[in-house]
């Protein structure tokens, strides 16, 4: 049987017409992706398992394996959780079947979300849909993948410290990390709470805005929600006169970031600058600088903690031992991977008695000046705009013996994530013939103007979302 | 032994009887089957979030306010870990170094005068759940052949109150912690009911030289489940320090278990290396900052206080009387038989001791049957009034079968009686002639047991007294 409908090139905003004229039903929209699924993810590896009924009225969507799903295995991409089945849905999981989308399955993510490549995932890495030897970004990389190839019209992805915007960046996606706080983070796997925040992932900027407006506002289970201030709009707009775009000066001097994703940059600016916005010059000069630091003490000491309830006590994986301690030893032996052991000792270490006020103590004052910071930087502009990603994708075991190389991945995504704000990553060129990621950054709950200016570039851009070789 | 001086703090964790627990909608309540009071929440499953009940906040705020805190505006939640089954998250939520309530004192009324307890802090928690180690011999869970979780009580909202080294004496603590748990029942906040659990103390001791203001190194008395072991438990420690500093020893800061059977103290073994409990702030909740209105409203709802109550009735009844009176949650009861007319020092002891005697539930005696039968106490029969006593809690009681009755007051009729006692129990006699005079009750005693309680006993004491100084 022929696929009712052209899943690689089918916007969610299309989909949903689709349904709603009755051309195709939800569950042959359904199959329909199952279909592309069963014909292109064995080699992408996006989903970890895909769900094969239709279980709501409207389009489907992939969510990332951190995302509990009531009656669905979930997770986090690690061994730990195997065999792992929620009793309950996470927030943004009920806000989607609600809305009737329908659970299409769940993706591959970086073990605990703790990744920029999905190689740390227990079942196996992701591969980027523009060329299967590369790596698809992280820890979203699974999500990222599916929507990039057509195997879901949109997903929700989880962003720590850009666990959404790079993986968009390297497969040519839009994606959302919304402000922290303005989506619901219960029932989902937690890494570290005060920087984790649920986002959309989606194939244009119109797609993003309409699921981050099902997923997102104040929920009594999340006390660290809030309404928000203002409705989400769709954006029209094709143009966005007298918008003010502020350029971190300091640009100019990370070396990290390649010149095909410079060059890209610069273009997408002077493309902004035609469709009526202000630049200027920014200053970020803490956050380039102490920003990794502070995210590596901030979040991995936030991983140990919330990483103590595996034990094998209760769910998942348990590996029997003569004596209680012994058992769970050889559980969290066995269940974790490299990366989430890696952060746990370096969170245990950060938090622990005598070094407490010298390592997270201290993070959390550079904190703050990172909050300060931004909003000084944000005072005479309404969005800051850098690469998401200093470079492209790269290939698969480039970076997996260096920690740090791969840390450094993040390098532009982290200092607005330790601030709270929202950040949106639109596709704004190729670079070697790969999506280079353009990070358009707001005050808190600036969402609406991240839309407004990502709408009317990606009409300007032109951008293809759909890889060369799936054309 | 008086060369030294005892240096007792103590740390009280109470249940808030919350309708639910401290940070999820499940209930709060004994006896529901095991692990049937759960959820997402207190089971720790991955990505569930807590939120803080509002309830339980009021009344840690309510009961800082009794203890004459002052309460913060600004207190934070942190996570404090420790791994153990009965701990799901791996961490306790709990308040660390920014407590509701700071700073206060408790008045407690002594014989020598007014003492103030100091009270460091009270700060509001989450319990573990409870474990059982079945198997094995030392009852806890290395060596036991498995261990049964029941995760109904975990998540219990609970109060941790730590006051300073005020405490002097065992006997001290002891009334301390009554008029402790008085305040607690009274604010409505808590059974506080030691045998349940709901009320637990741990006590930390020291001696020092009587005179001095050295802290000497103290150990931590844990698992007395009761006010009487308690003070035993000090005692013991007491007096095993003094010994331990008159040897010319050294104490070693350690913790020991009490047994209530054999009224030992057990070292326990010690770790090898010392809690490391990681403290941060809980990223999940946000800080808790309750409004100045909320505390004012909450300080307008505030009984009148135990320990002013027992001041109130020291001059009338001595501190004995008043401070059972009032811990006993009597004091009511009785201000209302003595406005019935009753006798106040009579009213007091028929209240706190034949009443409570018989088990009488306080909350449905009527006042005005009561002043008449503390007033007809010395006429009646024995045996007439401990019946009517042990039934002035039925509805619809009447004292007035109970007061027709009267008591044997003729002497012809005792002479003989006691005669024949005084005949059976001549080393009684000798002893009491020989100067124990507190043998007389036990003569009277015996006398009314002769007359099945039908004596009066007034009558008896007077002759009997007459007859062995004769």
């Amino acid at each position: 049987m022929a696929p009712v409908v052209d899943t690689l090139r089918l916007t969610a905003e299309d989909a949903i017409g689709l349904v709603q004229r009755g051309d195709v039903s939800a569950g042959e929209l359904h199959a329909a992706y199952l279909e592309a699924i069963e014909e292109r993810d064995g080699e992408l590896h996006a989903y970890l398992r895909t769900v094969e009924e239709a279980d709501g009225a409207s389009i489907p969507i992939a969510l990332k394996d951190v995302i509990s799903t009531r009656g669905v295995e979930t997770t986090a991409g690690s061994r730990i959780l195997e065999g792992y089945v929620p009793v309950f849905d996470a927030t943004v999981a009920a806000r989607c079947r609600a809305a009737g989308l329908t659970l299409l399955g769940k993706t591959n993510t970086d073990e605990f979300a703790m990744g920029s490549s999905t190689e740390n995932s227990a079942w196996g890495p992701s591969r980027n849909p523009w060329d299967p030897a590369l790596v698809p970004g992280g820890s979203g990389g699974g999500t990222a993948a599916a929507v990039s190839a057509g195997l879901a019209p949109w997903g929700l992805g989880s962003d720590t410290g850009g666990s959404i915007k790079q993986p968009s960046a390297l497969c040519g996606n839009v994606g959302l990390r919304p402000t922290y706080g303005s989506v619901s983070r219960f029932g989902v796997v937690a890494f570290a709470s005060s920087l984790d925040q649920i986002g959309p992932v989606a194939k244009t900027v119109r797609d993003v805005a309409l699921l981050y407006s099902i997923i997102a506002g104040r929920d009594r289970c999340d006390s660290t929600t809030v309404e928000l201030p203002e409705e989400v709009r769709l954006p029209e707009d094709e143009r966005v006169d007298g918008l003010r775009i502020g350029v971190p000066r300091q640009l100019a001097d990370l070396d990290a970031i390649e010149p095909g994703v410079r060059a890209a940059f610069e273009r997408s600016l002077e493309l902004a600058e035609e469709l009526g916005a202000e630049l200027g010059e920014c200053d970020l000069p803490l956050s380039y600088r102490y920003g990794m630091p502070c995210y590596y003490l901030v979040a991995p000491a936030e991983a140990s903690s919330n990483l103590a309830r595996y034990d094998g006590v209760r769910y998942g994986l348990r590996t029997e031992a003569d004596t209680y301690d012994g058992m769970v030893e050889r559980t969290r032996d066995d269940g974790f991977g490299p990366e989430p052991k890696r952060r746990i000792m370096l969170g245990t270490y950060a938090l622990s008695a005598g070094y407490y006020e010298a390592f997270y103590g201290q993070a959390q004052k550079v904190r703050t000046l990172l909050i300060r910071e931004h909003r000084e930087a944000l005072e005479p502009f309404d969005v800051i705009a850098t690469p998401t990603s200093p470079a492209v994708a790269f290939p698969i075991g480039d970076k997996a013996a260096d920690p740090l190389a791969m840390y450094a991945c993040d390098l532009l995504t982290i200092p607005s994530c330790l601030a709270g704000l929202p950040g949106l990553s639109i596709p704004c060129g190729l670079s070697d013939g790969l999506p280079v990621g353009l990070q358009l950054l707001g005050p808190q709950f600036g969402e609406n103007t991240l839309f407004r200016l990502g709408h009317a570039l990606e009409r300007a851009l032109g951008f293809d979302t759909v890889p060369e070789r799936l054309r | 032994m008086s060369a030294w001086e005892p240096v007792v703090g103590l740390e009280i964790h109470v249940h808030l009887k919350t309708r639910t627990k401290m940070f999820c909608r499940c209930p709060v309540g004994f006896g529901a089957g095991e692990n049937t009071q759960t959820c997402p929440v207190c089971l720790g499953l991955p990505g569930a979030l807590p939120v803080i009940n509002r309830r339980a906040v009021e009344w840690t705020i309510k009961l800082g306010l009794a203890l004459g805190c002052e309460i913060r505006g600004h207190a934070v939640f942190a996570r404090k870990h420790y791994p153990y089954p009965d701990l799901p998250k791996g961490y306790q939520i709990s308040q660390y170094d920014l407590p509701s309530c700071v700073d206060g004192k408790v008045i407690l009324p002594s014989a020598d005068g007014d003492r103030e307890i100091g009270i460091v802090r009270a700060h509001l928690e989450e319990d573990a759940a409870k474990t059982v180690h079945v198997g094995g011999r030392t009852g806890r869970i290395g060596g036991a052949d498995y261990s049964l979780i029941d995760f109904n009580r975990g998540g219990t909202p609970l109060v941790e109150i730590v006051t300073a080294p005020d405490i002097r004496s065992a006997d001290e603590a002891k009334r301390f912690l009554q008029l402790l748990r008085q305040t607690i029942v009274e604010l409505g906040i808590s059974d506080a009911e030691m045998e349940k659990g709901a009320l637990r103390a741990d006590a930390n001791v020291s001696v020092r030289p009587a005179g001095s203001n050295e802290l000497r190194t103290r150990t931590e008395l844990k698992n007395m489940n009761s006010f009487t072991f308690i003070a035993r438990g000090i005692e013991a420690e007491v007096e095993r320090q003094v010994g331990v500093w008159e040897s010319g020893g050294e104490v070693r800061q350690e913790t020991y278990d009490f047994d209530a059977a054999s009224g030992k103290l057990t070292p326990r073994r010690a770790k090898e290396e010392a809690d490391d409990y990681r403290y941060f702030p809980e990223p999940d909740l946000v800080p808790v900052e309750p409004p100045a209105e909320l505390v004012e409203r909450l300080r307008g709802e505030l009984p009148e206080p135990p320990g002013a109550r027992i001041e109130r009735l020291e001059g009338t009844l001595g501190l004995e009387r008043s401070s059972v009176l009032v811990t006993g949650g009597l004091d009511r009861l009785w201000e209302e038989t003595v406005a019935a007319g009753a006798e106040p020092v009579q009213a007091a002891n028929v209240i706190a001791n034949a009443l409570m005697g018989a088990g009488v539930d306080p909350g449905s005696v009527s006042a005005t049957e009561l002043a008449r039968l503390v007033d007809a106490r010395d006429r009646i029969p024995r045996a007439a009034f401990d019946e009517a006593v042990s039934k002035l809690g039925e509805p619809g009681f009447s004292a007035d079968p109970y007061l027709t009755q009267e008591a044997v007051s003729d002497e012809s009729e005792l002479e003989p009686v006691i005669a024949r006692v005084l005949e059976a129990n001549p080393g009684e006699v000798e002893a009491y002639r020989g100067g124990k005079d507190g043998l007389l009750g036990f003569f009277v005693g015996q006398v009314m047991k002769e007359t099945q309680g039908k004596a009066n006993p007034r009558v008896v004491s007077e002759l009997v007294k007459a007859k062995l100084s004769a």
